[in-house]
Order: structure tokens, then C-alpha cells, then sequence
């Protein structure tokens, strides 16, 4: 970073901590944190960079140093192998780390195991950069914690008021109900390998669901992840080397790009099952082949949304990727000062997923 | 309401006839009267109240939410009755959802004024997708794919009587059907069957394989021509008239003339065709005038319809069809000549002597509204449904193509994994045109070569459409081919299917579209 007098729009390059913008800004790399020279969620491959989750459009390979919670830094270890960072440096819930002039501090986002808020402070005034986050309870990680701020960066994935995601028991609910009619049946249901799989696992065991579910080769090693991470997945078995016989009747799921695809072959008559908050609109649910769409969303709804605005009560919303501009007008409608903030290459949160923007 | 709501929506993503009928049996079974008997009626077109119209709806939501928002989430949704069930905004102290009944028995006592209170009160107290049931259900476009018939298969599965037992009753009796589930799950005898213009099942005919050819004696048998329209069941009974589709569909009002002249006391079966000036149309004459709620002056003077009687059920209130079919066809003659409705006459017996020369005839019959030929057995009393052995349709040869495989769909359901839909064409000066579309006709083993000679030989990719390289000839059949204004070739082809997967053939030497043009039956006579 160059500094001096020799620049004559000093207001620009000197960091204000009375206008968080000047000193937390958006780079071709990602948002780029000046004075902890340090970036959230990087695109490209940066010197240091704090993940908040490990889906693959936040946690990307190839930098040098990684700062994370256990968990995420587990997950990337998981996905990416070695070029996950050369350092990893976790930094549990709760606790804070100073880097630079900077006090960095993650809190639980509620979206998948390990998630977090990256709560960034500088001379008295704080920024939290929400990452992905929901509101509801989710028995495979820890819930959402309201930290107070100057600045919330919010996503927008379900930025509109169409977006209402029901009660995740109900939905739940419809999947057993169509086992119990087509019993004869596979029931494949595209669901990403980190977070949704677990949780939809999970979920049908709070519903009393105790029949061993058959999954895709490239869920098992998360599914793994989660039970060492004492999350209880009941009996879970690998669906690969099964016939068409031994899977009726089965909930078998897989990544959304397997469901409707080749690799669904082996199955039995498939009822195609799909867990995404998109499904509640049925044009997206007709355009994937779905039969049965269950409204199931790692993403916070527009109640969500807005009712966290409302809570972290922050004076200045940034909102990231998603439906912008219907968050910001309806915060600006509220008394907030809110922008859309242009960070690109987030959304498509798992890259096996063809349509773009099709995240959870 | 949730249970119906749950209903229409999993109806809607089930691509499968069997795969509805067990949900629509589940539902049946499930839900107590009177809501499975509204339910029937809303799925079978027997309600009817003041409805409440689209526009009115979206006016109760815009005095609830900012109409930016609004406009953004249509157009990100696409569907107004759709974003007007997602966005309603929820009170969780409105109360619990209404049932079915509740909301039935209050539109039918309600007029026009006071429905829209109601509705909104029940937008209020149910969650999205009974919004989206109820909205669909007050402006009267169910559109789930159901047909009444369907229905009322389901129907049959919950207890002994048969799908065509259920349909002799089914006239005589009106919404929400209590005496009929009580009498199909056991509980009382059968209701009275109607004797108004009810429909009465068909008896249908089994298609005449290769093999079976010339092995029965073919003296027992009658001859018809095989006539390309559809098949309706013209029933006037103590002043109510009525037609009715194969399915049991009403389609009365579709075909105004035709009721106008059955001014008589009778059941009989026949085919419903366009017949100009004494000849039969081609059969996408008569599709111009099918699933149309009204229907134009002008098209009722273009494309006059006809029905061409072979059969007769009732006399009077004599029922005939216990009657074998010799006595049946006398029965009809002599009631024609007595009665001789307009627009209608009586389908000919053909005479012939023996196998060879029934081949003979039907392959003779070159005539655009001839499909081939109908055997029916002397002695053959009227059966409902499809027995084996009393009536066959022996259909003439097929006409086939060479063609072009040009795009190919993903199936749904079962195939949902398969480009399945082929989109082929020929060649017209030194480009291929698209002629037609099949997506049956071939083994299961084929559909896995063709997907994968798909998946190897793409150039272009269309959402769930491939466009591939001109290089896999398709030997098309099909029963006959019409000019048509809608296709880009100018011409359509009636029931396209994959005859043979031409591997071994050159595309450059499949057929020209002038080929085609020149099996368009009729043009050349007229």
C-alpha cells in the first residue's frame, strides 16, 4: 500500500474509520479489509484471507495464509486438500485475533457447520460481514448471534418478499408422505454436499425417520465431518454399490447435478426430490424435472432478512449477492443507509450446480 | 385445505398417469367427506359458484404491500396467482385454515359482492401453497392435468366397483358424493343408475397385431371403415342433451349444431368429424374446432362437423346393450330411417369376402379420413372398456421418412435422465428443416444409444434442448401428413413415432421435404 503526500486526494487513500467505505473496500481479489490487511471470502488467491464458510464460493483454494473457524478449516481440508492455504489458522467462535491494526472476532452465522460472521473492528467503529446466515434453529450448527455494529454486510440470496420459507418439519413431512405412497420407489434428493445433506439428514431423524439413508459418493466425507464434529447422522451408507432392488423405498441423495442425470440410472423408478429454497417457486422446480420440491434453505428468507436488519440495528447496510436492490429499497424505506455492494462470483455455492445463482 | 392444496400441487409436478391416480387414491382415502367430495368436484369440473376474478385478487394484495416489491417479485416469479400466494403477508392470530367444505359451502351461498371478503378473510388464515389452491379454485382454472376420467380410476382403486361402473352412476349424482364413497368403500348398495344423459363407458377395440391375421374366422366378423375423427356419445335423454368425449369429457358446447340436432330419445356412438359439401376433412380440420370453450360463427360455417353413427345404446329407455351387434346395427338403421337426424348418418357395413380381400380394402384405403378398418363380431354384445377378442382395428400401413435427427429434450419422470424427445427433419435446398417430433417407438436399449449419441454429438445447448450435428438418419412413421400453418415446413405429420434408428445411413441421402409434401392425402382429389 502506497501512503504519502505526494498524492493530492489524501481523503481517498487514508483510511477514516468514520466512513467505513474508505477503509473496507471491494477489490477485483474480493473485499479487502485495509488496515487488518487481510480479505473475507477472496475470489482470487490473496497473501491472507479469512473465510466464513466452507462452500465453495467463500472458501476458495490457493492462499497463503487462512483464517477460519476449526471447522471450516476442517471442511476445506476436506474439499481442497493441501491447496486449502499453506497456513490455516483457526480461530474459534468467540474468541479475537488483532491483525494489523484490526480486531477480528467470528460469531456463529447459523448457515452450515462452522459458519461464522467475521466481526471486524477498527478505531471504534465495526463492520460485521454477515457471509451466508439463517435464522432458524438447525440442529447441525450453531445459531445465529446478533453482534451490534456500525456496518452490516448482509447476502440477499432471497432478497424478496416472495420468499418465505416454511416450517423445514412440513417439508420434511411431504417427503415421508411420498414414501409412503410410491413405497416402490427411490426417492433421490439433489441436495449440496455441505450443510443441506446433513441438515435433511438430521431433520428426518428429528421426524423419526430411523431407515438407513443411501447417499452419493461425494456426500459421504462431510457426512463424515459432521459426525466427528458430534453432529448424529444416524445410519448413512454409500448408494454406489447398490442395485435397483436394494434401493426402492430408499431416501438416496445426491448432488443437485446427479439427480436428473446419468447417474440416477441405477435407481428404481425415481420420485426426483429437490431441497433448495427455490423450490417455492414452482417455474424453477418444473424447469429441473423436479417431482417433489420440498422448500428447504440454508439462506435466510426476506422475514429473515429484514428482521435481522431490525435486530443488529446497524446505521449502514451494505447487502452483497442476491436480489440487492429490493433489500436496500425496503431498508431505505426503514431509515437505514443502505448500498448494494457489487462483490461478484458469489451464489453459486456449490460448483456442481449448472444454472448460475442456483444457491441454496 | 392443506391436504387439497398438498393434492393439486404434487398432481401438477407428477408427470406420471399412474403416479397421479395413486396420489389422488391416497387423497380419497385420507380425507374425510365432504372434502374429498369437493375436492372430486373441483378436479371434474361439477363446481360452480361466483367466482372471484384474477384482477380483484391482485387489487386486495396491492393494498398490502409495496407495489415496488411487487413488481419485482412477478417478475422474477412469472405467475400472478403464484406471487400474489407467496407474498400475502401472513397473520399468525387469523386463525386456523378453512377446510375445503368451509370454503365451498360459503362461495356458494356468497354472490359476486361478498366473495372478495371471504377471500381475503381465508388468504389471511392459510399458508402459501393454500393461498395458491384457493386463488386457482375461486377463478376457476384448476389445470392440473386431471381428467374426469382419471378421477374416477382413482376413485375405483378404494373399493370393489370398477372405473365403468362408477361412470353409469356417476350422472345421476351431485357434489360432494357422499352415497358414492359410501357405496364404493362398501357401506351401502349401489346408487341408482341415472337415466338422464349421462355417459356410458365405451366399449373400445383392440388394435389387430400382424399375427393375429388371418388366424380366426373372419365370417363372425362385420367390416367398418376406420374413420379419422373422434370418437363421441351423442345422449338425449327426456329432454337433456349432451356429447361426450371417449373419456367421459362433456364437449357439448364445443359443437353447438350437433345438439342442435339431436332432437330424439337416444344413446348412440359414432364418430365426430368435419365433413365439407359431403366429404370427410382431414382431421386437423377437426382439431381447429376441439378444446375450444366457445366456438365462432365463422368457424362453425368453415368447418362443419358431422358424426357418422355406428352404434346404438339406448332406444327410448330400452337399454341395447345386451343386444348382439347384428341386431344392434338393425336396431340403428331402422331408428335412423325413422328419425333422420341432421349433420348425422350411419357408417356403412363393408362387404367382403374373406381375409385377402379385407387386405385388399384396407390397404386400398388411400382416403384422408379412412385410418384403416374396424372388425367387430356379430354376436358382440356392447361391453364397457376394452375386451379382448369381439372388436379389433385393423390399421392400414403406416407412411415413413427418412429423416434428419436436428434436437433432442430431456424426458420427464422415469426418463428424466434421457434426451427422449427427438425433434427431426429434411432436407429442403440444402437445409434441414424441422418436420416433427416422437418420443416413443423404440426399445429401452435403443433410448440408451440414441441418449448417448446425443451426449457425443452435441453442438449447442438450449436449457434442457441439444441441438446435435446433422449425422443420425431416423426412419419416421406416421399416419398421415396435413399442410399446416404453424410448422415452419408448412406441413404436420399425425402421430410421429421413431420407426427404425437408421446407423448405417448417410444423412445427405434421408428424404426432402418435397417427399413429404407429396403423401399429404386429399390435396391432389380436391
Amino acid at each position: 500500500m502506497v501512503r504519502g503526500t505526494a498524492f493530492t486526494h489524501i481523503e481517498d487513500m487514508t483510511p477514516q474509520p468514520s466512513k467505513p467505505e474508505t477503509w473496507i473496500r471491494v477489490r477485483p481479489e474480493g473485499l479487502f479489509v485495509e488496515p487488518g490487511g487481510f480479505y473475507v471470502d477472496p475470489v482470487r488467491p490473496v497473501a491472507c484471507a479469512v473465510v466464513t464458510h466452507g462452500h465453495a464460493d467463500h472458501a476458495r483454494p490457493g492462499n497463503r495464509t487462512v483464517i477460519a473457524t476449526p471447522e471450516t478449516l476442517a471442511i476445506m481440508r476436506v474439499r481442497a486438500g493441501p491447496a486449502a492455504g499453506e497456513v490455516l489458522r483457526p480461530l474459534p467462535y468467540g474468541e479475537t485475533l488483532q491483525l494489523g491494526e484490526v480486531e477480528l472476532r467470528l460469531a456463529p452465522a447459523g448457515h452450515v457447520l462452522g459458519s461464522a460472521q467475521a466481526s471486524i473492528t477498527w478505531r471504534g467503529t465495526r463492520v460485521v460481514v454477515s457471509g451466508d446466515y439463517k435464522r432458524r434453529p438447525d440442529p447441525t450448527c450453531a445459531p445465529f448471534e446478533v453482534v451490534p455494529c456500525d456496518v452490516f454486510v448482509t447476502e440477499a440470496t432471497f432478497g424478496l418478499p416472495v420468499f418465505r420459507h416454511p416450517d423445514d418439519r412440513e417439508e420434511i413431512g411431504r417427503l415421508l408422505h411420498s414414501l409412503r405412497v410410491f413405497p416402490e420407489r427411490s426417492h433421490v434428493v439433489g441436495a449440496y454436499a455441505l450443510g443441506k445433506c446433513q441438515r435433511l439428514i438430521a431433520l428426518l431423524r428429528a421426524a423419526g425417520y430411523d431407515e438407513p439413508v443411501f447417499l452419493h459418493g461425494a456426500l459421504i466425507p462431510l457426512c463424515e465431518l459432521y459426525v466427528r464434529h458430534g453432529v448424529d447422522l444416524g445410519d448413512f451408507r454409500s448408494a454406489t454399490s447398490l442395485g435397483k432392488e436394494e434401493l426402492r423405498g430408499r431416501v438416496v441423495l445426491a448432488p443437485p447435478s446427479a439427480i436428473a442425470d446419468r447417474w440416477a440410472r441405477r435407481l428404481a423408478e425415481p420420485v426426483v426430490v429437490m431441497a433448495s429454497g427455490w423450490m417455492a417457486v414452482r417455474q424453477r422446480a418444473r424447469q429441473r424435472g423436479v417431482e417433489l420440491p420440498l422448500v428447504v434453505s440454508d439462506h435466510a428468507d426476506w422475514d429473515e432478512l429484514t428482521r435481522t436488519l431490525e435486530e443488529v440495528a446497524p446505521t449502514e447496510v451494505w447487502v452483497t449477492h442476491g436480489n440487492e436492490e429490493a433489500l436496500v429499497h425496503w431498508a431505505q424505506g426503514r431509515g437505514f443507509r443502505a448500498r448494494a455492494l457489487s462483490l461478484i462470483g458469489f451464489g453459486e455455492e456449490e460448483q456442481d450446480t449448472a444454472p448460475a445463482g442456483d444457491a441454496s | 385445505m392443506r391436504a387439497f392444496a398438498s393434492l393439486i400441487d404434487a398432481l401438477v409436478f407428477t408427470p406420471s398417469r399412474n403416479g397421479k391416480i395413486r396420489l389422488l387414491a391416497d387423497y380419497f382415502a385420507q380425507t374425510p367427506d365432504p372434502d374429498r367430495g369437493w375436492a372430486l368436484a373441483a378436479l371434474t369440473g361439477g363446481l360452480s359458484f361466483a367466482e372471484a376474478k384474477p384482477a380483484a385478487i391482485r387489487g386486495l394484495v396491492m393494498q398490502r404491500v409495496d407495489p415496488v416489491l411487487f413488481g419485482w417479485s412477478y417478475d422474477f416469479v412469472g405467475d400472478m396467482a403464484e406471487t400474489i400466494s407467496l407474498i400475502w403477508p401472513q397473520r399468525p392470530d387469523a386463525g386456523s385454515p378453512p377446510r375445503l367444505s368451509e370454503v365451498v359451502d360459503a362461495l356458494s351461498a356468497a354472490h359476486r359482492g361478498s366473495a372478495l371478503g371471504l377471500v381475503e378473510a381465508w388468504l389471511d388464515r392459510l399458508d402459501a401453497p393454500g393461498r395458491h389452491a384457493l386463488i386457482k379454485l375461486i377463478t376457476g382454472s384448476m389445470r392440473v392435468g386431471v381428467s374426469a376420467r382419471l378421477a374416477k380410476t382413482a376413485l375405483a382403486s378404494l373399493g370393489a366397483p370398477g372405473v365403468d361402473e362408477i361412470e353409469e352412476v356417476w350422472h345421476g349424482l351431485t357434489p360432494p358424493y357422499g352415497p358414492l364413497f359410501d357405496w364404493i368403500e362398501g357401506r351401502v348398495p349401489r346408487p341408482p343408475v341415472s337415466h338422464g344423459a349421462g355417459f356410458r363407458p365405451l366399449m373400445l377395440a383392440n388394435p389387430l397385431e400382424d399375427a393375429e391375421v388371418g388366424g380366426f374366422e373372419i365370417g363372425d366378423y362385420r367390416a367398418e371403415w376406420k374413420w379419422d375423427g373422434i370418437r363421441v356419445q351423442l345422449a338425449a335423454r327426456g329432454g337433456e342433451r349432451r356429447i361426450w368425449s371417449r373419456t367421459g369429457e362433456e364437449i357439448s358446447r364445443g359443437f353447438p349444431e350437433i345438439a342442435d340436432a339431436m332432437g330424439f330419445d337416444a344413446v348412440v356412438d359414432g364418430e365426430l368429424l368435419v365433413v365439407r359439401d359431403g366429404t370427410v376433412a382431414p382431421f386437423n380440420d377437426l382439431q381447429q374446432r376441439l378444446n375450444r370453450k366457445a366456438v365462432t360463427a365463422k368457424l362453425l360455417e368453415g368447418h362443419p362437423a358431422h358424426v357418422r353413427l355406428y352404434d346404438i345404446l339406448f332406444e327410448g329407455a330400452d337399454d341395447l346393450r345386451g343386444l348382439p351387434f347384428d341386431e344392434r346395427r338393425r336396431r340403428l338403421q331402422s331408428w335412423f330411417e325413422r328419425v333422420r337426424p341432421a349433420l348425422m348418418d350411419v357408417s356403412p357395413l363393408i362387404p367382403f369376402e374373406g381375409w385377402d380381400d379385407l387386405a385388399r380394402l384396407r390397404d386400398g384405403a388411400r382416403n384422408a379420413a379412412i385410418e384403416g378398418l374396424m372388425l367387430k363380431r356379430g354376436d358382440s354384445s356392447y361391453v364397457a372398456g376394452r375386451p379382448k377378442g369381439p372388436w379389433f382395428k385393423w390399421k392400414r400401413g403406416p407412411l415413413t421418412l427418412d429423416t434428419v435427427l436436428m434436437y433432442a429434450q430431456r424426458g420427464h419422470g422415469k426418463r428424466s435422465s434421457f434426451y427422449s424427445d427427438f425433434t427431426f427433419g429434411t432436407w429442403r435446398d440444402g437445409e434441414l428443416v424441422p418436420v416433427g417430433k416422437a418420443y416413443f417407438g423404440f426399445t429401452d436399449e435403443e433410448l440408451t444409444q440414441l441418449d448417448r449419441w446425443v451426449r457425443n454429438n452435441t453442438v449447442r445447448r438450449y436449457g434442457p434442448v441439444r441441438e446435435v450435428t446433422p449425422g443420425l438418419v431416423l426412419e419416421v412413421a406416421f399416419d398421415s401428413v396435413h399442410r399446416s400453418s404453424r410448422h415452419k415446413s408448412g406441413v404436420a405429420m399425425r402421430f410421429p413415432r421413431i420407426h427404425r434408428i437408421r446407423w448405417d445411413k448417410p444423412p445427405a441421402e434421408a428424404d426432402r421435404l418435397e417427399t413429404l409434401e407429396r403423401m399429404i392425402v386429399g390435396e391432389a382429389e380436391a
